[in-house]
């Protein structure tokens, strides 16, 4: 099942629409990856409120993601993860150490945004 | 109106047939004379100090019922339709501080005052009486049995349900500011109510979209290393949610035990107490709490 990559003005939005098998995470890795390079995202938000359950492979490829995207000069935030998720997550010791989180799209978009302002801040004031 | 009683399976078809006659016969007796055995037994009922909760006027309406629902067990030989008298009238009854001694002590009452009516009416035949007896009291036995049974199930269940009642209410999460919320704790934390407090607080997260929350453990006396960690993993399973979390009102005991446990402090924003909590919360959020008498201009 791919899922679906949008743009929306230089951030992208991966939305999962249903469970992920192995196979599915890497194509989605690979998809957003290629994505950022070629569309130039600044932002990538991947929007996991349809999963009821992530697993260890699934919390290590969120991560590669994100990673991956760094080094692309983007930033990656994953939204909507449900409480029942979250909660089984930390219970298993699975974490998504140095990837950010919200709550959901508005504010991950929120959060993209306010990254973009400090970033351009820091450029800005490293170039006087 | 008679009713047909059920043959149990281990029984054989005249030895049945005798004891059923002989409960038909005990019965209509126990109907006949229902209004006096009823008044005996209220009476009794005062007279041991029983159900002193009740007046006397609700104790004679509770005899009534009770006294019809016995004689119909004896008849039918079924314990469906008594046991669920028992139940309901101990719904009634548990909220006016009946005691278990008291129901089981006036259904013994009750059997006491049935039995030495069967005595009076058949003193004159005692194998008759004998026999009538046989037939009566495992009857009445099960039917005390029944009714305190019903009792107890009915208690253990109001038990049950203020417990779930008190684990709810001792971790509400309440909603100060747009985005804040609060959880206070009072109280041993064992682990299942910390489970319950972090499922309470990822749930309270996403409805109230909470960026930040102020988990106060001032009333919170002693931690262990179970809970502990599980404060830690509630750390950051709202952090998935993309909410901050700061705990304050650390005890010194538990500031001990968490260093004690080698707990990761850098995960943890802790902050001494409440109002410093908040405060931090707001500034997080973007808030600024501003004098307004000072700004208001002189006229």
């Amino acid at each position: 099942m791919e899922v679906p990559i949008l743009k929306q003005g230089a951030y992208l939005i991966a939305s999962v629409q249903s469970a992920l098998s192995d196979a599915d995470l890497v194509q989605l890795r690979d998809a957003v990856v290629e994505r950022v390079g070629k569309l130039r995202s600044r932002g990538v938000i991947i929007d996991v409120t349809a999963l009821d359950v992530m697993d260890s492979f699934a919390t290590r490829t969120l991560r590669d993601i994100a990673h991956m995207i760094r080094l692309r000069g983007a930033d990656t935030v994953i939204v909507g993860i449900q409480p029942e998720v979250a909660f089984a997550l930390v219970q298993l010791g699975l974490k998504l150490e140095g990837v950010a989180t919200a709550l959901d799209l508005e504010e991950g978009i929120a959060y993209l945004d306010r990254k973009a302002k400090t970033q351009a801040k820091e450029t800005r004031s490293r170039g006087r | 109106m008679a009713r047909v009683a059920k043959r149990p399976p281990n029984v054989p078809q005249s030895e049945f047939r005798s004891t059923q006659r002989l409960l038909s016969e005990l019965v209509a007796h126990l109907r006949e004379s229902r209004t006096q055995l009823r008044e005996e037994w209220a009476r009794r009922i005062t007279e041991a100090k029983l159900l002193t909760a009740m007046s006397n006027e609700e104790i004679f309406a509770e005899a009534t019922s009770v006294y019809d629902n016995y004689v119909e067990a004896l008849e039918t030989g079924t314990f469906e339709a008594l046991q669920a008298y028992a139940r309901n009238l101990s719904e009634r009854i548990i909220p006016r501080g009946v005691e278990t001694h008291e129901v089981i002590g006036i259904v013994l009452l009750l059997r006491d005052v049935l039995a030495r009516s069967l005595f009076a009416k058949y003193q004159a035949d005692f194998s008759l009486l004998n026999r009538i007896l046989d037939a009566y009291e495992p009857a009445a036995n099960r039917i005390a049995i029944t009714v305190a049974v019903g009792f107890v199930q009915e208690r253990e269940r109001v038990i049950r349900e203020q417990q779930e009642a008190i684990r709810v209410l001792s971790t509400p999460v309440l909603q100060v500011r747009e985005r804040l919320l609060i959880l206070p704790i009072i109280g041993v934390i064992d682990p299942q109510r910390a489970r319950q407090l972090t499922e309470q607080l990822l749930r309270g997260i996403r409805t109230n979209r909470a960026k930040v929350v102020v988990i106060d453990i001032t009333g919170v006396p002693v931690m262990d290393e179970n809970v502990a960690n599980h404060l830690v993993q509630t750390v950051e399973a709202a952090r998935l949610l993309g909410a901050t979390v700061i705990i304050t009102g650390l005890s010194p005991e538990i500031a001990q035990t968490l260093v004690t446990i080698g707990v990761d402090l850098g995960k943890m924003n802790t902050v001494g107490d409440l109002q410093g909590g908040i405060e931090e919360a707001e500034r997080a959020l973007g808030y600024k709490v501003v004098d307004i008498s000072e700004s208001v201009a002189p006229a």
